[in-house]
């Protein structure tokens, strides 16, 4: 097969499996229904790692597939950029997918809509491989908005809860606030380039370095604009503050989609997008430092959010905001390939510990409530192990693989020299403490300690869910019942994930990091030598993880995890002490620092009450009540007033004619 | 013409024959005999006009498949019909929708089957005419033509409030109409005793008559297609219309108002239409956010999807009045798609309102339940509606807003709101009436698509998804057509 065959496989053979399952599911029925998608996933993994091979070797391709429209004297193209970046991201989607897919089989086993959610599944994995494959920006916007359509299907897949279908709602309109910059700056790559292809408008990006953005009444730097403007699109995605309002929502969906959409893959669109454009935020100190501050505000205010989540997944989910936030403050630290390095150990360790959570859940009979579970790692011992080795991983624990990448971008921000890296630097220092500390909160509550299943709930955080009795539903365990560890087809992929979850952290930091390995896919201006520097100083993993043991960001996480154990296990009356204490700050926290309500109140209610004033005022009473009718009302009055001129007695037409007579007579005597 | 054959001729009277014939079966005892004559007329209709694309030349701007005879030799008035790469689309959009219609109104329409199917046939060819017509007093024929089926549609087979949406709508309509007579008037005389509109293109006028010129026409169009502020008859007209006739009004007859911008007001008055652009971008612009905006609270599903028409047709002004070429094209393609979409939007309302006799968001909730297969559609078209990639409502958003960006960035800015606003209302109404457990016992009761909604829907569904990933056979067709025409306007038709 030749390459570029093999190039189409890959996004292609997901796409068939979606519309089987999707079109035909009732049909072939619900066995054959994973199967054909599953095997399709695998195709499509086993073909992503043989392109990943190829283009080890040296074999990189830039080509379209086909002209999809020619306007003007610009052709849009549909087609394919396989580089190692791409190469990457290709490996890390498909082989989170095909877990999550194995996943599913066990996790969705009782849902009636067992066929729609592979489907669902698998035209994701298309979405974000056209996203990740794309060698223009159209083609890019495409999967951008194919994969935040199949995150609105999924968040809303259990379409009768109304806190679901809110929940998709909200994820897609705060994505198309997000997408409102994204698009504007494609237009400005057009405009000033009049291309959308990536290498065309990268060869030339480095000659308009200095002009200025073409919008009338502002004087700013054109590619700081696009670089900006861009960027709005990827704090939409990739949940930044603050239009990362969405993202915590999104747990609503079924938890193999909160590991693959919410955590892993989709989630992480703008922080590749921003790594495939290096060439241009390189020229742009003003948009990196941008980057970098939105970043680390996400990074450590999510955090804290974290620490007072009851519900298990929640708490997993504010890890994964502020996780990207790291992600992002390396981005503006310069240091893409960091980025893109954490963005790859994250995907693993964190698809690991949505998943073990969602083993968890299973367990738990659908309560998700950490406070209810307690000392599970006698009876689930693949889960506990597995997640305890996705927290160490996310915590940064020396050899985990999470250590090498958030080491990497600590130490990227610490040599940046651009305005906001201090604050960042602080922040992302801080965070590791953070992450920490609610890491092993929601840890040793579930896996440690007294065992607080089986009894009556006295805890409610889901009594917003309490109208429907369908599948993953808070039940909770009947009191005596124990819960028990789950069927291979969730555990293996536990397995499999907590692998590179443990190693590709050292074994990928010397190539991935330290070795050119992305070669001309990322561009790191002169001026920012921050990796280049962590480059020299590099000794190899080892050295590295040994090094860190005297760093302060490793007694950070130490202290973090004992005073989570203090705080949870030793003297659990601590943190309802904090809480009383610390009152004001605690009802902060748990209202997400006010900006659900600021939202809903402001822009929602906003809208609806400005579209209620444009109708009734603008429409109804101008429009349609002063002109329409009013003319209408005008002729009519006019009419009822001409009618009395026309009686039909003759001595009322004999008298005008006489008026008439008389005043046309005393015109012409007078003038 | 291809060999000798009349192509356009045939695609205007084949269908207004098979109407008259329809007509001929008489009252409702021969129901079933009108519907199929209707069926066949309709999708013979639209076979007909397949040569058209397949024929057609992607090389010239000049005018394809003309068709031109003496009609009234005293005022030099003739029987001129032709096609460029503006219209021809248009006249297979036409085609493309009757047998849709026709079908769609199988089962529901059983008062004066034979009337309602005759109205649609005659007034697809009708419609036709306006798009092929190239004398301006053919044209103006067929322009008002068109508005009798339409009435009579609404009329007889509409709401209750039917009256109030007719007179308003021939409020409206009346003004206009009359004055772009007393502008084809003058341009015969300016042109030296032509009504052909290809003559009024090379016409030289002087400034202050473009203006009013252009005025006069923009009364005709504007209250088409429509824009702010002659936009109000719209809503009502399809709240009160049946679901055929919302139809046939969303996805072709605003098109005509467009349409009539592109042949008549910008090659005749283009130094007015430059000096009046300001105007009309604003006005565009005042359409996508503010109509946008008051679609958000509508109550009424066909009263929203009406406001969204609205909201959508901004982008296909705002194209034509930024004057280049991903505007002109891009709003060309916003036209065609818009047909496709709000057609189909306007027929999953009209599923809903045949099984439950109201329009109310309201009286809705949890319709998946009962009617997976009919949401899954309705979700595709919602999306297609919020301009979703991959779906014909994308592009020619997309083309727009990127030539939006290269007039001026914060026309830009104003127009790509729509991703918002566009999404806030379609999706907010879906999860309203699709998503959430059953309301009512009503919704309890509904049943799923039938095989003959199933046939209408994928016909839809295919064109919506082929478009929007594959709209090239759309594009190239009017490349060179525009490239033409934004050269045309760009000259000045000032006298010296």
């Amino acid at each position: 097969m030749s390459m570029e065959n093999l190039y189409l496989l890959v996004p292609l053979a997901p796409l068939v499996g979606a519309i089987i399952a999707g079109l035909f599911g009732k049909v072939i029925g619900r066995a054959w229904s994973h199967r054909v998608t599953i095997a399709l996933v695998a195709v499509s993994f086993f073909a992503s790692v043989s392109i990943f091979n190829d283009v080890q070797a040296g074999n990189e391709f830039n080509g379209a597939i086909y002209t999809w429209l020619t306007s003007g004297h610009t052709s849009f193209q549909v087609g394919f950029l396989i580089d190692k970046l791409t190469a990457t991201m290709m490996l890390v989607v498909t082989f989170v997918s095909l877990m999550v897919h194995i996943y599913t089989i066990g996790y969705m086993q009782e849902d009636p809509g067992y066929q729609r959610f592979f489907s669902y599944i698998s035209l994701f994995t298309f979405s974000m491989l056209m996203l990740v494959m794309a060698n223009n920006f159209m083609q890019l916007f495409f999967g951008w908005e194919a994969v935040g359509l199949v995150s609105y299907l999924l968040i809303g897949f259990w379409y009768q809860r109304p806190t679901a279908i809110y929940a998709n709602l909200k994820a897609f309109l705060v994505n198309r606030v997000g997408d409102f910059g994204f698009l504007l700056g494609i237009g400005l790559v057009l405009m000033v380039f009049g291309t959308l292809q990536y290498d065309a408008v990268f060869a030339n990006v480095a000659s308009h370095a200095a002009d200025m953005a073409p919008i009338p009444g502002m004087s700013v730097n054109l590619i700081t604009a696009i670089c900006v403007l861009l960027f709005i699109g990827a704090m939409g995605k990739s949940a930044q503050f603050p239009l990362h309002v969405w993202l915590p929502d999104s747990m609503e969906g079924p938890t193999p989609i909160s590991a693959l959409i919410h955590a892993a893959t989709m989630v992480t669109a703008g922080i590749f997008m921003v790594a495939r454009m290096s060439p241009m935020y390189e020229l742009s100190d003003a948009a990196l430092s941008f980057v970098m501050v939105i970043g680390a505000i996400t990074a450590l205010f999510m955090g804290f959010l974290g620490i007072i989540q009851n519900d298990i997944k929640r708490v997993v989910a504010y890890s994964t905001l502020s996780q990207l936030g790291y992600m992002t403050v390396a981005l503006g630290a310069s240091a893409y390939t960091g980025a893109i390095f954490h963005l790859m150990t994250h995907a693993f360790f964190k698809a690991l510990l949505f998943l073990a959570a969602g083993s968890v859940i299973i367990a738990m009979h659908h309560d998700q409530d950490i406070r209810n579970m307690g000392g599970l790692r006698k009876y689930m011992p693949i889960t506990w192990i597995t997640s305890l080795i996705g927290s160490l991983a996310l915590i940064g624990t020396p050899f985990f693989s999470g250590f090498y990448s958030k080491d990497s971008i600590i130490e990227a921000v610490a040599l940046s020299g651009l305005p906001g890296s201090g604050f960042a630097y602080f922040a992302v220092v801080a965070g590791v403490f953070v992450t920490a500390f609610y890491s092993f909160r929601m840890y040793f509550l579930v896996f440690h300690g007294e065992e607080r299943f089986g009894k009556a709930h006295h805890h409610d955080a889901h009594d917003a869910h309490a109208d429907a009795d369908d599948h993953d539903h808070h039940h909770g365990l009947a009191p005596g019942q124990k819960p028990h560890e789950t069927s291979w087809v969730i555990t293996l992929p536990l397995i499999l994930l907590a692998i590179p979850s443990v190693f590709i952290g050292y074994v990928a930091i010397g190539p991935m990091l330290h070795a050119e390995y992305f070669g001309d896919a990322i561009y790191i201006a002169a001026n920012h030598p921050a990796m280049h520097e962590l480059t020299e100083e590099f000794e190899g993993p080892v050295a590295m993880a040994m090094h860190a043991l005297h760093t302060l960001p490793f007694w950070l996480a130490v202290l973090g995890v004992v005073s989570a154990w203090f705080c949870y296990m030793k003297r659990p009356e601590i943190p309802a002490m904090v809480q009383k204490r610390f009152q004001f700050i605690y009802t902060l926290l748990d209202n997400k620092y006010y900006f659900d309500r600021f939202n809903d109140w402001f822009f929602a209610g906003g809208a609806r009450r400005i579209s209620g004033v444009f109708w009734k005022i603008g429409d109804v009473k101008i429009i349609d009540g002063w002109i329409v009718n009013g003319s209408a009302n005008a002729v009519g009055l006019f009419s009822r007033v001409v009618r009395h001129l026309q009686s039909g007695y003759i001595y009322h037409y004999a008298f005008s004619m006489i008026i008439g007579v008389f005043v046309l007579l005393s015109v012409r005597t007078w003038f | 013409m291809i060999f000798g054959f009349p192509v356009i001729s045939v695609a205007i009277w084949l269908p207004i024959i098979f109407g008259i014939l329809v007509l001929a079966t008489g009252d409702d005892k021969n129901a079933p005999l009108a519907r199929m004559i209707a069926l066949v007329g309709s999708v013979l209709g639209f076979l007909v006009t397949i040569p058209l694309y397949t024929g057609f030349m992607l090389d010239t701007a000049e005018m394809q498949f003309v068709e031109r005879h003496q009609w009234i030799p005293r005022f030099n008035i003739e029987y001129f019909l032709g096609v460029d790469g503006i219209s021809v689309l248009f006249i297979l959009l036409t085609a493309f929708f009757t047998p849709l219609v026709v079908v769609a109104g199988w089962k529901v329409i059983e008062k004066r089957v034979a009337q309602y199917m005759a109205s649609f046939l005659i007034m697809s060819g009708i419609m036709i005419g306006v798009f092929a017509a190239l004398d301006a007093i053919l044209f103006y024929v067929f322009w008002e033509a068109m508005l009798i089926p339409m009435f009579l549609i609404i009329g007889v087979w509409g709401g209750a409030n039917r009256v109030y949406a007719a007179v308003k709508f021939f409020l409206y309509t009346l003004l206009g109409s009359l004055l772009m007579l007393v502008a084809l008037i003058y341009l015969y005389n300016q042109s030296g005793g032509s009504f052909s509109i290809l003559d009024f293109h090379q016409t030289l006028i002087p400034m202050s008559a473009q203006i009013l010129i252009f005025i006069a026409f923009f009364f005709a169009f504007a209250v088409k297609v429509p824009m702010f502020p002659v936009h109000t008859w719209l809503p009502d007209a399809h709240v009160e219309a049946p679901t055929g006739g919302s139809v046939v009004l969303a996805a072709i007859m605003l098109k005509v108002g467009a349409y009539g911008f592109l042949r008549f007001s910008m090659p005749i008055a283009p130094d007015a239409s430059h000096e009046l652009a300001g105007v009309m971008i604003a006005l565009s612009l005042i359409a996508v956010v503010y109509i946008g905006l008051v679609a958000l609270t509508q109550t009424d599903m066909k009263k929203l999807v009406a406001y969204s028409s609205i909201s959508h047709m901004g982008f296909v002004t705002l194209g034509f009045f930024i004057f280049n070429a991903y505007g002109m094209e891009g709003a060309l393609l916003q036209m065609i798609s818009h047909g496709f979409v709000s057609g189909a939007l306007f027929l999953c309302i009209g599923v809903l309102y045949d099984r439950m006799h109201s329009r109310n968001i309201a009286d809705y909730g949890g319709v998946v339940n009962t009617m997976p297969v009919f949401a899954a559609f309705f979700m595709l078209f919602a999306m297609a509606n919020s301009g979703l990639p991959g779906t014909s409502g994308f592009v020619g958003e997309f083309i727009v807003i990127l030539g939006a960006v290269k007039a001026n960035f914060w026309y830009a800015f104003a127009a790509a709101s729509t991703l918002i606003f566009g999404a806030a209302y379609t999706l907010w109404m879906y999860k309203r009436v699709i998503f959430g457990a059953v309301a009512n016992s009503h919704v309890a009761e509904l049943t799923d698509l039938t095989w003959r909604e199933i046939a209408i829907f994928t016909v839809l569904a295919i064109t919506v998804l082929g478009m929007g990933l594959y709209p090239l056979p759309f594009s190239e067709i009017m490349h060179t057509s525009v490239n033409e025409f934004l050269v045309h306007v760009a000259r000045s038709k000032l006298p010296m």
